[in-house]
């Protein structure tokens, strides 16, 4: 326990990280994926296509070699992020936004028609359709899937350690390679650090389902 | 509601040049963006056509490297993916049984490697298994963490498969005088087996990537030995490859990947065409699993 308290400082700024990986990276990717989802239904056909393509690759690369091209393919067309954080808040935004995409989608494909018809028989436009009546209803039918994507980006951020960005995963190598005598207590903390930000998490989805659920 | 056109008219011929222009100006700025790309490149001197051909010269190694890599990321997601389906499925048979003791054991084994992260349990074989005796080396390492994380989804998707056969079947079967073991093996399995069908190959898929994390832990798939192809390119020639070998290493992965999707959509026009599983819902992977990478959902 003591060996713990001697590392504090360095589990505490890993957990932050993690942290502030994943709370940043989740909201990027809600707002790009909310910005794909409302492409993927528009009328206009060369955005439908364009974000379709977008979340098909997206969906089909490793999370892995995304970081690896914004760590080091895009030095080529020079073009760099400041630090490996943002590299990181950046392959993760761009990662999620695809599944919460996909979800918003199942969402939207869930509100019955005639909502949709009822807005437009008042006049509304594509827009206001969507943003008004569509996607309000839509949100609180995918809290679940989307409160899973969240758990899922939390524990994918764990991808950061190999690109240099001292998050958990990389706290547990550093850790693991100073004290080989304390690797279960070293692996315990991390993964129970993991678990204060997931366990809470499902709890908190499992209550906003609650709170925004609509009868049907 | 079907997104096709209940969100809007159909566009009037004024929406639709209005269209046509703004996919033109869009298209031309698209375009523009590529162009300022290719021409960094170009300036970088990346596109020559000599950085490319070493891609396909046998005499340089690289095909017959990157034809190694790809061949050992199948091999490593091909072991963890027949160890994760048979424990995967034996997991889910001790979360059905009717035995408290076999149940709550299965239960929590399969709701704790859902709640860890994929790299943490890969990096746990790789660093502590060693000093308790046992050797794994990096492949080792691997596929064992991506078994004991994909068994844990997996025995999630069989449950509900199992559980989605109608209960007629197992009560017709147990009238018929079988033992428990038999009506699952014999009649509510095979049920289950061919309705998620689909999401299995979804979830090999995910497996598939989610091997690139061996980039991490130093075993040499794909992405490893496109890194130590640059590596040894540029010690002898400088920088001289490096973009030219990560984006085969990419193309290569997403092809397979994108093979893969299609052989899942493929096996799922099939069984839906099969009347013997007709009238099954629409069976989708949920969006965490399918990030993978050490995702998975925590219990609710």
């Amino acid at each position: 326990m003591s060996f713990l308290a001697d590392n504090f400082a360095l589990l505490r700024d890993a957990f932050l990280t993690t942290l502030s990986l994943a709370v940043l990276s989740g909201i990027c990717a809600l707002l790009l994926g909310t910005l794909l989802t409302a492409m993927r239904v528009s009328p206009v056909k060369p955005l439908r296509g364009a974000a379709t393509f977008y979340v098909e690759v997206f969906r089909n690369t490793p999370l892995t070699v995304v970081f690896f091209f914004l760590a080091f393919g895009i030095v080529e067309i020079d073009l760099q992020f400041p630090t490996r954080f943002i590299t990181a808040v950046a392959a993760l935004s761009l990662y999620t936004a695809a599944f919460v995409s996909e979800a918003l989608r199942s969402g939207i494909n869930s509100v019955p028609p005639g909502q949709a018809e009822a807005a437009r028989a008042l006049g509304l436009g594509f827009r206001q359709t969507l943003t008004s009546i569509v996607l309000p209803q839509a949100f609180r039918t995918v809290v679940p899937p989307l409160g899973n994507v969240w758990i899922a980006l939390a524990k994918n951020t764990s991808i950061a350690a190999g690109f240099a960005v001292t998050e958990l995963a990389a706290a547990l190598v550093r850790l693991s390679n100073e004290n080989a005598d304390q690797l279960l207590t070293v692996f315990l903390a991390i993964v129970a650090a993991y678990l204060v930000i997931t366990l809470p998490s499902a709890w908190l989805i499992g209550v906003i389902e609650r709170r925004t659920a609509i009868l049907r | 509601m079907s997104t096709s056109t209940v969100l809007f008219d159909i566009p009037g011929p004024q929406a639709r040049r209005r269209h046509r222009i703004g996919s033109f100006i869009g298209g031309l700025v698209l375009l523009a963006l590529i162009g300022l790309a290719l021409w960094r490149l170009g300036v970088n001197g990346q596109l020559e056509p000599a950085r490319w051909a070493v891609l396909f010269d046998p005499n340089s190694g690289v095909p017959q490297t990157l034809g190694n890599a790809l061949v050992r990321t199948l091999q490593v997601a091909a072991v963890a993916m027949v160890a994760a389906t048979l424990l995967g499925a034996l997991l889910a048979f001790g979360r059905l049984s009717d035995h408290r003791w076999v149940r709550m054991p299965a239960t929590a084994v399969i709701e704790f490697f859902r709640a860890v992260p994929l790299l943490i349990l890969i990096l746990f074989c790789l660093l502590y298994l060693p000093t308790v005796g046992l050797r794994v080396g990096p492949f080792g390492a691997l596929a064992i963490g991506l078994t004991l994380y994909n068994m844990a989804v997996l025995a999630e998707i069989f449950r509900a498969g199992i559980l989605s056969v109608d209960r007629g079947q197992r009560e017709a079967a147990s009238a018929l005088g079988m033992r428990k073991s038999q009506v699952m093996l014999l009649v509510l399995l095979p049920q289950a087996v061919r309705r998620m069908l689909p999401v299995l190959i979804a979830q090999l898929v995910v497996l598939l990537k989610d091997s690139s994390l061996g980039f991490i832990v130093g075993y040499f798939e794909l992405l490893r030995s496109a890194r130590s192809l640059v590596e040894f390119f540029n010690s002898r020639f400088g920088d001289l490859y490096t973009f030219q070998l990560y984006v085969a290493a990419a193309v290569i992965y997403i092809v397979v990947n994108l093979l893969l999707s299609a052989l899942a959509r493929f096996v799922e026009r099939r069984t839906r065409r099969n009347t013997k599983v007709a009238a099954t819902a629409e069976v989708e992977l949920p969006a965490d699993v399918q990030m993978g990478g050490g995702g998975g959902a925590v219990p609710v």
